[in-house]
């Protein structure tokens, strides 16, 4: 079964309050240097193959609903 | 005839019983609305208070494709008053009835507090009964309640005036402008984080300063309810 990716970030603009909070902790362990951001990872099971068309209608998806645009962007890929 | 004022009940909704309770003492009739019912036999709706869908995915994305939603969406086009409190405010943005966003307190943590906020509009049908200006205090709760918007959003809200709450002294959440709450062009649609059905007795509340929003809507229907 074929697997498709959605990773939907907060926009570089908007403030990330959890990714600053990741970001303190980290520090905080020693692990310097590290400015994170964090967004979330969709794992979705096609049935069939993943054809073009496919990809538009999860493309469709994350737009109406994965993402909220107006503070998200999003970005679909095949897993190989 | 008295005015029926719909409170929507979404999977995970707290306050709508203080909703139907706040539109009762404003001498309306409150009328309980399931999300998956698709009928709005009603002249108002209120969105309340709480985390509807567990706040999985983001705050009010899943409410916002309620079967209920439909219909609030289509009357709403119409010019029927909708009011959106607290999760209310964040699925009316969802539903891309109010512009901008809901996102996680810039302070990381929940806040609960009475707020002071600054009525900056009686433009709209929640608000006709106070004037710009007005300072009142209100019961604040939420953890994603930071207003965010692009910079021609806001731009735009505050040459409509249709930013119609600022939070006054503190700025709970880290809001943009300070902005509480918003209307949509045509002042129907209100959406806040603070909850005015909080604060409508005193026995219960630290002002009844909430009572305003019940009474504008009931004003505003019963000059055109016939």
């Amino acid at each position: 079964m074929a697997r498709v990716i959605v990773d939907v970030m907060p926009k570089p603009e908007i403030l990330d309050p959890q990714g600053k909070a990741v970001t303190g902790a980290l520090r905080r362990l020693g692990f310097s240097g590290l400015a994170v951001r964090q967004g979330k990872r969709f794992e979705i099971e096609v049935d069939g193959d993943v054809t073009p068309e496919r990809l538009d209608d999860i493309r469709r998806a994350a737009e109406t609903l994965l993402a909220n645009t107006v503070i998200e962007s999003f970005d679909v890929r095949t897993e190989q | 005839m008295t005015a029926r004022v719909g409170v929507v009940t979404f999977p995970g909704s707290l306050d709508d019983s203080d909703a139907s309770r706040a539109v009762r003492l404003a001498g309306a009739e409150p009328v309980s609305l399931w999300h998956a019912s698709d009928a709005l036999d009603v002249d108002a709706v209120i969105l309340p208070g709480g985390f509807s869908y567990g706040d999985y995915l983001r705050c009010g994305a899943i409410a916002r494709f309620s079967p209920v939603m439909g219909e609030v969406i289509r009357e709403a086009a119409k010019g029927m008053p909708v009011l959106g409190i607290c999760n209310g405010f964040q699925v009316l943005c969802e539903a891309h009835l109010l512009p901008g966003a809901l996102i996680r307190n810039d302070r990381r943590t929940f806040v609960c507090r009475d707020q002071k906020l600054r009525v900056e509009s009686a433009d709209t049908v929640w608000t006709l009964d106070y004037r710009p200006g007005d300072e009142i205090v209100i019961a604040l709760k939420n953890g994603e309640g930071n207003f965010q918007a692009d910079a021609e959003t806001v731009k735009r809200l505050e040459g409509e005036n249709r930013v119609v709450f600022r939070y006054l002294d503190v700025n709970p959440n880290g809001s943009i402008n300070d902005i509480a709450g918003i209307t949509n062009e045509r002042g129907n649609v209100v959406g806040l984080m603070p909850h005015p059905e909080h604060n409508v007795e005193e026995l219960a509340g630290a002002s009844i300063d909430g009572l305003g929003f019940f009474t504008s809507v009931q004003r505003f229907l019963a000059a055109t309810v016939s």
